[in-house]
């Protein structure tokens, strides 16, 4: 066993924050067009953590000009550049699959340790443009 | 084909540079070492008779132990044979390592299957079984096994439960996905048959393996060149692995 550990821990990266489910998070990702690299940007609620070493993942849901769109990314993966905790959530589960029956005002979360009173305004600034976003198709 | 002798370590998965993720089995190969060298002349046929790993010696019939002893060689759990043109180039007592495999090689995988026993027909044939429900009384069963009383026999090679496993399957084409010679380990791409720790056959199906200089280590000076030549995405995993291991 001790090889395939060793074999794990070297991929395992360092360099990721702490964050749980309901956690707002930034994904830079790279993206390889040709022969150029550039940074894309997934942002939205993180409603998965899914724990495993060198294969753990999380998956996060955002949405997109009114369609949900959810994104797993493996944890360790090279592909991703750094990862952002936009701002913490309070929920009372770890898989918010119910989120996704959700929608602009109930698919909000409210915020948990810094992110606790200020959080809610902002987030409901961005919910009124998706809402507006979901009117407008 | 040559090949070497390795033990089956296990499962895990390995990113590329891309980010692509590749489900690998992790090998340990070698150290082996050649036992006998066979020639045409005297044998019929040229190959190298290869061992791997450390026998006990109580555990070991008497004419098989004085057949490592009169070369004064330590005793192999595991004794194979690999026809190769080349056998007179190698030396009784050389030891081919796994370093002689580089990442991007096909090999051939042979192993003893795990046992499952005494199976019915789905799982062993993988044929498809009755309905569930709806009274139909026939759910994992062989169904008909023949005609009438012509040809008033089964046929030959019939589909019916029986021991399953526990048999030697080679997969061929697997590729090699990074090489470690520090820990003597290779990373296969895909499932290899077998139970962790069971012996394993690897066969390169490239014809120049066995002229590879990395694959043979006479002393512990060579080895140390022999870790170079290696894509880059091992190299430097190797050199933290190698500065870990000091460190303890």
């Amino acid at each position: 066993m001790n090889i395939l550990e060793r074999i794990n821990n070297e991929q395992i990266r360092k360099d990721i924050p702490s964050f749980r489910a309901g956690d707002t998070l930034r994904v830079y990702c790279k993206i390889r067009e040709g022969d150029k690299e550039r940074l894309q940007l997934f942002e939205g609620v993180c409603i998965r953590r899914h724990r495993g070493g060198v294969s753990a993942s999380f998956t996060v849901r955002k949405n997109s000009y009114g369609v949900g769109v959810e994104r797993v990314f493996p944890l360790h993966s090279p592909l991703i550049d750094r990862i952002e905790v936009a701002s913490m959530g309070k929920v009372r589960r770890s898989r918010l699959y119910y989120l996704r029956k959700l929608s602009g005002k109930a698919a909000r979360i409210e915020g948990r340790g810094a992110f606790e009173a200020e959080e809610v305004a902002g987030e409901e600034s961005a919910e009124a443009k998706a809402d507006e976003a979901t009117t407008a198709s | 084909m040559m090949g070497l002798l390795g033990k089956k370590i296990g499962m895990t998965q390995v990113f590329a540079e891309d980010g692509e993720l590749t489900a690998v089995t992790a090998v340990e190969v070698g150290p082996c070492t050649v036992v006998q060298k066979k020639a045409a002349e005297t044998d019929g046929y040229d190959a190298l008779q290869v061992g791997f790993g450390r026998a006990k010696a109580k555990r070991m019939p008497k004419a098989l132990r004085a057949h490592f002893e009169k070369k004064g060689l330590p005793l192999a759990t595991s004794l194979r044979e690999f026809r190769t043109v080349r056998a007179s180039e190698f030396a009784v007592g050389d030891e081919l390592v796994a370093a002689g495999f580089k990442a991007g090689d096909i090999v051939d995988v042979s192993g003893i299957t795990k046992g499952r026993g005494f199976q019915g027909v789905i799982k062993r044939h993988g044929k498809h079984g009755g309905p569930a429900a709806h009274g139909s009384d026939f759910h994992r069963r062989p169904g008909s096994i023949g005609m009438r009383t012509w040809p008033g026999r089964v046929p030959k090679n019939m589909k019916l439960p029986g021991h399953m496993g526990s048999v030697n399957r080679t997969i061929k084409g697997l590729k090699i996905v990074a090489v470690r010679p520090e820990d003597n380990v290779i990373l296969i791409k895909g499932a290899l048959p077998g139970c962790r720790g069971g012996m394993l056959v690897i066969k390169a199906t490239d014809e120049s393996f066995e002229t590879r200089p990395e694959l043979r280590r006479s002393g512990a000076k060579q080895q140390a060149p022999a870790a170079e030549p290696k894509t880059d995405a091992t190299a430097p995993a190797a050199a933290e692995t190698t500065a870990e291991n000091t460190k303890e």
